[in-house]
């Protein structure tokens, strides 16, 4: 199952995502922001993180808005997977095609640290059979989700602490449909048990079962 | 100021001046003499310190770039190179902490890209003034937010580092940043071009008026009041730029497009085209009305001497010109041919048509004036009077009270500031002695630390200077990797005073010593000199910056105690003592003379332990003593220890005293006599067992305890605390 791994400038996780859809069994394309169309035979969509465009105006925002965006909706509206992370978290809230934004976080500042989460909703495709409480790596300037709980479909809270200070401690959310996720933290970089982790390969594998 | 000749104003001497008409034949037009002036600055020609530097050790078998090019690089099997370097941007940092810290990052990343190099990992070693000072707790903060807005940027992981705070840096800062990149042996790039006829291709960001003489005026003066006026000195920091550029510079490097490729750091263009030109024993003709600016009606000594960051020089053939510019523009940068390498030997720059420099290339590098610098030794030191330093009444909670030093405290709230993980190649995390960061696309890891004992080269800078190189191999080898190259950064006050000359000169014959011991090559460097103001000059800080390898990176041994039941061990020799100690917490006493031959036994003990699996974790006694070095273990392990000290002369001494090399390391019960067998000659003590929510020393007749979760409290919250 080949995994479109969408690289903008700015993008830093492209090398680590494509290594973790290989870990789940995948094939990783790459696909440039320039593109109007995804790689051929792109089953899922992974949007990794970095600090596209340098964060400029605000983290996502003008990569939700360059080429290869409008081919990454038609993908999600046509009922394929898309899972952002991070600053791909940033880019599909930026685009519409998530609930909800990304705030600076509360600490005003960057936070990288080991946190676990807690899957509040098993019902979509990334989260199918997942159990709780996973350890995964955070690390971000803005990753405070900042949304409406009660209509959004939340997918992943911060378990035991909220470290950046999300409404409701939210880490991930769905599209009503459950084909589109985002969340803050990194499941590419819990894949290897030399890392200590390998609880974000239940994400990963999840594109590549698609 | 006004009243002063050009050529003060600009820090050349009297003597320099009349230098540069004897070298060119007439007198220097007005942007020749800033060029010459930034040139044969202390921070580009390294005048005062040549002639030390040539003493370290800086061959070996595995070195395969040694000094003087953008940084050093050394094989680590199956065609690959590791590149390192340490740099310092301290008195920017000092000016502006944001923006000075964050364009060092910027600048030992392209010392490191230049090389043709993957950067792979960055730390940070950084000196301020004690937390109760306002300007210091402003200089600390602002520079480890600049490190992390650029690190996290570009993508490269933040894995380690050191802090201290002490009185002597409230007026200079120290901001020390190392980089470290992997590079295929056989694509290494140099800075030297080689062809007449070549294009000289600029990428990257416009040149603007920012950090106009920065290597003179800020590196190479001690500091004064007006500082505020200095700020136009500081460069300006882009890390989204930067990213592109190392993108961009790598796709093109590993297709074979360069020729030759530098770093725009200090000096500019006038720098990195000079030694360019220089190494390659060619001339350069710029032309610099095609120099892409950021702002107009910027004179041709500014063009040619600004700092603007996130800059690179390339020298491409015709044939793959039009590709470099393609990749460039894909990238979104702007490359701009510049010039032509030509066949004259000298730096030739035009300016609306008429010629505005024309030297010798090599007038600016190779000629640049060398001094020697007066060696008057500082009064020996006496070893302390343990008598007249007070007793703790109650060691429990001196104990405490040391975990909550800011310079000993958890630096979490540092690391946690810094992306240590992006890449997902990082092994052992910040917190432990070394960061161990696996080698992508091979079956190897690095272990990378950086390290100074600034108090102990104060009071005895030969043993100091030893005792630095042999902190950094004990804390690789208590990983289990082995020392395989070292990059240095020597941080000193003013060296035409005092017995700063001398102790730069000691420091150096004992580090040398030491690596010479290891067989560990120096293979980069820098100085940085004149970090004084008029009334505090810096301890001597020769921050020592080593990698070394782990051909198994699942062997790596941590500083975390691993499960209760396992034996605690005190390995190596050497007897603790107060003298200079965090605990006396000033550079007072006199500490032993590091034994160089019992350190590099133990450090080949803890390499072969680790290989053979008989180590469960391995922590080294330094800042604090082993009373520190167990409360640490226990808290990353989240379990206690139970252990009988050797007694010594007190029991203050014999937990928090410092130096000598020793290691307190666990293993499995089952594998003491294993462990025993393998020590020989190095002194290997069963000292106790882990376990339990605690962790008690006896010491002779007296106990002392702290629990894990008081300990937490006071090693985690001391700095939040200090900042709050």
């Amino acid at each position: 199952m080949t995994v479109a791994v969408v690289r903008f400038p700015g993008t830093l996780d492209h090398d680590s995502a494509a290594r973790a859809v290989r870990a789940a069994g995948g094939d990783a394309a790459p696909a440039w922001h320039q593109d109007t169309e995804l790689p051929a035979g792109t089953h899922a969509v992974l949007i990794p993180g970095g600090f596209s465009y340098g964060d400029h105006l605000r983290p996502g925002a003008i990569a939700s808005r360059s080429p290869i965006m409008g081919a990454v909706r038609r993908h999600a509206e046509a009922g394929g997977l898309v899972l952002g992370i991070c600053n791909g978290f940033q880019v599909l809230c930026e685009s519409g095609l998530l609930p909800g934004a990304l705030r600076t976080n509360a600490s005003l500042s960057f936070v990288c640290r080991q946190v676990r989460l807690d899957v509040t909703d098993a019902g979509t495709p990334f989260t199918a059979g997942l159990e709780g409480p996973l350890s995964i790596p955070v690390k971000n300037h803005d990753g405070a989700w900042y949304g409406d709980p009660s209509t959004a479909r939340v997918v992943l809270r911060y378990h035991g602490e909220n470290p950046l200070g999300a409404v409701d401690a939210v880490a991930g959310v769905a599209n009503a449909a459950g084909n589109v996720m985002g969340l803050m933290p990194h499941p590419e970089e819990a894949v290897d048990p030399l890392l200590g982790s390998v609880d974000g390969l239940g994400l990963i594998s999840a594109l590549v079962r698609a | 100021m006004s009243e002063q000749p050009l050529h003060r104003q600009l820090g050349l001497t009297d003597a320099e001046n009349d230098r540069i008409p004897e070298l060119i034949g007439r007198p220097p037009t007005d942007p020749e003499l800033v060029m010459f002036s930034l040139m044969w600055s202390e921070h580009c020609s390294y005048k005062h310190s040549k002639p030390l530097l040539r003493r370290f050790p800086t061959t070996g078998p595995h070195v395969v770039q040694g000094p003087g090019e953008n940084a050093g690089a050394v094989d680590v099997g199956d065609g690959w190179a590791v590149a390192l370097k340490v740099e310092s941007h301290n008195h920017p940092s000092a000016v502006e902490p944001f923006e000075g810290a964050a364009t060092g990052v910027g600048g030992i990343v392209r010392d490191i890209l230049a090389l043709g190099a993957k950067p792979i990992a960055l730390l940070d070693s950084l000196r301020f003034g004690t937390l109760d000072s306002a300007r210091s707790r402003h200089l600390f903060t602002r520079a480890v937010e600049g490190i992390g807005h650029y690190g996290n940027c570009i993508g490269i992981p933040t894995v380690g580092g050191e802090v201290l705070f002490d009185d002597r840096y409230e007026d200079s800062c120290l901001v020390n940043a190392m980089c470290v990149g992997m590079v295929r042996t056989d694509g290494i790039l140099k800075a030297a071009a080689r062809t007449p006829g070549n294009h000289l291709v600029l990428i990257g960001n416009r040149t603007g008026k920012d950090g106009i003489g920065g290597a003179s005026v800020l590196a190479s003066a001690e500091l004064s009041e007006d500082d505020a006026d200095k700020r136009p000195s500081v460069q300006v920091s882009d890390p989204f730029t930067e990213r592109k550029l190392m993108d961009c510079c790598l796709e093109l490097a590993a297709a074979g497009a360069f020729a030759a490729l530098q770093d725009l750091g200090a000096a500019g263009l006038t720098s990195a085209a000079s030694e360019m030109a220089a190494k390659g024993g060619v001339g350069l003709l710029i032309e610099l009305d095609r120099i892409p600016l950021r702002e107009e009606g910027m004179a041709p000594a500014e063009i040619l001497v600004s700092e603007s960051q996130e800059r690179m020089l390339a020298e491409v053939t015709a044939e793959r010109l039009d590709e470099v510019l393609a990749v460039c523009e894909r990238w979104e940068l702007l490359a701009t041919v510049i010039g032509t390498v030509t066949d004259t030997g000298n730096f030739t720059a035009v300016h609306r048509g008429a010629t505005v420099v024309d030297i010798p290339a090599s007038a600016l590098t190779d000629d640049a004036p060398v001094y020697g610098v007066p060696i008057d030794p500082a009064p020996a030191a006496e070893p302390l009077d343990l008598d007249a330093i007070p007793a703790p009444a109650d060691l429990s909670a001196a104990w405490l009270e040391l975990l909550a030093r800011p310079t000993l405290a958890s630096k979490r709230w540092v690391y946690e500031r810094y992306d240590h993980l992006v890449g997902a190649n990082t092994i052992r995390r910040p917190g432990g002695d070394a960061a161990v960061v696996r080698l992508p696309g091979m079956d190897r890891a690095i272990a990378i630390t950086t390290d100074c004992a600034e108090r102990h080269c104060e009071v005895e800078p030969l043993g100091g200077g030893m005792a630095t190189v042999l902190e950094a191999a004990r804390n690789l080898a208590c990983t289990g990797a082995r020392p395989l190259a070292a990059t240095d950064c020597l941080n000193f006050g003013n060296p035409e005073k005092g017995a700063t000359g001398w102790r730069l000169e000691r420091v150096i014959e004992g580090m040398s010593q030491a690596l010479e011991a290891l067989g560990v090559p120096v293979v980069s460097g820098n100085v940085s000199l004149y970090n004084e103001s008029p009334g505090r000059v810096i301890y001597p800080t020769p921050v020592v910056g080593m990698i070394g390898l782990l051909e198994d990176p699942a062997a790596s041994v941590g500083h975390a105690f691993q499960e209760a039941g396992d034996t605690v061990v005190l390995i190596g020799s050497g007897t603790p003592r107060l003298d200079a100690s965090e605990w006396l917490g000033r550079a007072e006493g006199l500490p032993p003379t590091p034994d160089v031959a019992a350190e590099v036994a133990l450090v080949e003990f803890l390499i072969a332990a680790a290989g053979k699996g008989l180590l469960r974790s391995a922590h080294d006694c330094s800042g604090g003593g082993i009373a520190v070095a167990l409360a640490e273990s226990a808290m990353a392990g989240g379990v206690g220890c139970e252990v009988n000290l050797p007694a010594g002369r007190r029991a203050d001494e014999d937990l928090f005293g410092e130096g000598g090399g020793r290691v307190v390391a666990t293993c499995h019960p089952a594998d003491l006599p294993a462990l025993r067998a393998l020590a020989g000659d190095v002194p290997l003590a069963a000292i106790g067992t882990v376990g339990g929510s605690t962790v008690d020393a006896r010491v002779g007749e007296r106990d002392a305890s702290v629990a894990i979760v008081r300990a937490r409290d006071a090693h985690e919250g001391a700095i939040p605390a200090a900042l709050a």
